[in-house]
C-alpha cells in the first residue's frame, strides 16, 4: 500500500459522497413542497456534492500523474461564490412573480412590506 | 489596507533591485522585509496593521466552509426524513451592515447556513428577508447570523 493506493481509496470514498449528496439533492427537489424550500436543497447539498466531486477530481490527478489542474480550483471558486447567489435569485423573481408559499407556511414577514409599496405606487 | 498591501509590494521589488536578482524567492523575502517594516511603522496609516485584514478574511472562509457542511447535514436529515414535519416562513431580518459588499457576504453566507436562504433585501438595506425551513429557532437563527456572521464581516472591514 503506497500513498497513490490510499489516496485512490480516499478520494474514490469523497467522489462517491458527492454523488449520493447529488441524489439526495434530487430527490429533495422531488420531495418538498414549494419553490422556496426547494431552493434550500438545490442551492446548498447541489453545491457541496459538485464540489466534493471537483476536489477529488483535482486531487486524482494531482497526486497520480503530478499534474495539478488550476482550471477545477477556479471552477470550485466560482461554484462556491456564485451557488448562493443562484439560489437567492431564484427565490427572489419567485416571491415577485407572486408564487404562493407552502400553505403550511406559518409567517411572512417580506408580504407587508411588499403590500405597502404597492399601496404606495398606486397612491 | 490597499495602500499597506500596495507599499508592501514596491518594498519587495526595491528589495529585489538592491539585491539584483529577479527570483520568486527573493520576492518572498522582500515581502516579508516590507512586512515587518510596515508592523514597524504601523503608528503612521490610519487603519491597523493589514495582516489583521487578511487573518480575519481566512476565518471568514473556514466559516463559509464549515457552515456549508453543517447545512447540508440539516437539509438532508429533513429531505430524507420519512415525515415531512417542516414548518418554513419568511423572517425579517435587521442588519447593521453598511456597504453593498458586506451586505452581499452576509447574503451568501445566510444562504450557505443550515435552513436559510434570502429572498430579498430591502431598499434602505437595513433588513434582509430569509426563508427559514424551520420557523421555529428564528430567534436562535437570527442570534446565531448576528454573533457569528456579522461580527467576522464587520472584523474584515474594521
Amino acid at each position: 500500500m503506497n500513498i497513490i493506493e490510499i489516496s485512490k481509496i480516499v478520494l474514490g470514498f469523497i467522489i462517491l459522497l458527492g454523488t449520493a449528496l447529488s441524489l439526495v439533492t434530487s430527490i429533495g427537489l422531488i420531495r418538498l413542497p414549494d419553490v422556496y424550500t426547494r431552493s434550500h436543497a438545490a442551492s446548498k447539498s447541489a453545491t457541496l456534492g459538485v464540489l466534493l466531486i471537483l476536489f477529488a477530481a483535482f486531487l486524482l490527478f494531482g497526486i497520480n500523474t503530478g499534474h495539478l489542474n488550476a482550471r477545477l480550483f477556479l471552477a470550485i471558486v466560482f461554484l462556491f461564490l456564485t451557488a448562493p447567489v443562484a439560489g437567492h435569485l431564484l427565490s427572489r423573481a419567485a416571491y415577485h412573480s407572486n408564487v404562493p408559499l407552502w400553505e403550511k407556511s406559518v409567517e411572512d414577514d417580506l408580504k407587508k412590506r411588499v403590500l405597502e409599496k404597492k399601496q404606495t405606487e398606486q397612491a | 489596507m490597499t495602500l499597506q498591501l500596495f507599499l508592501n509590494i514596491v518594498i519587495a521589488f526595491v528589495w529585489m533591485f538592491l539585491q539584483n536578482s529577479w527570483s520568486i524567492a527573493t520576492f518572498v523575502i522582500g515581502y516579508l522585509l516590507g512586512m515587518l517594516l510596515l508592523f514597524a511603522f504601523r503608528r503612521f496609516f490610519a487603519q491597523r496593521f493589514y495582516m489583521h485584514n487578511v487573518i480575519s478574511i481566512v476565518k471568514l472562509l473556514f466559516i463559509f466552509l464549515r457552515e456549508l457542511i453543517k447545512s447540508n447535514i440539516t437539509v438532508i436529515r429533513h429531505i430524507l426524513k420519512p415525515k415531512l414535519d417542516i414548518r418554513p416562513g419568511i423572517f425579517a431580518l435587521p442588519t447593521e451592515l453598511k456597504q453593498d459588499w458586506e451586505i452581499t457576504t452576509l447574503a451568501n453566507l445566510i444562504t450557505l447556513t443550515p435552513g436559510t436562504v434570502v429572498v430579498d433585501v430591502s431598499d434602505d438595506n437595513k433588513i434582509l428577508y430569509v426563508h427559514a425551513m424551520d420557523i421555529e429557532d428564528k430567534e436562535k437563527a437570527i442570534y446565531e447570523i448576528k454573533t457569528t456572521f456579522e461580527k467576522a464581516i464587520m472584523e474584515v472591514s474594521k
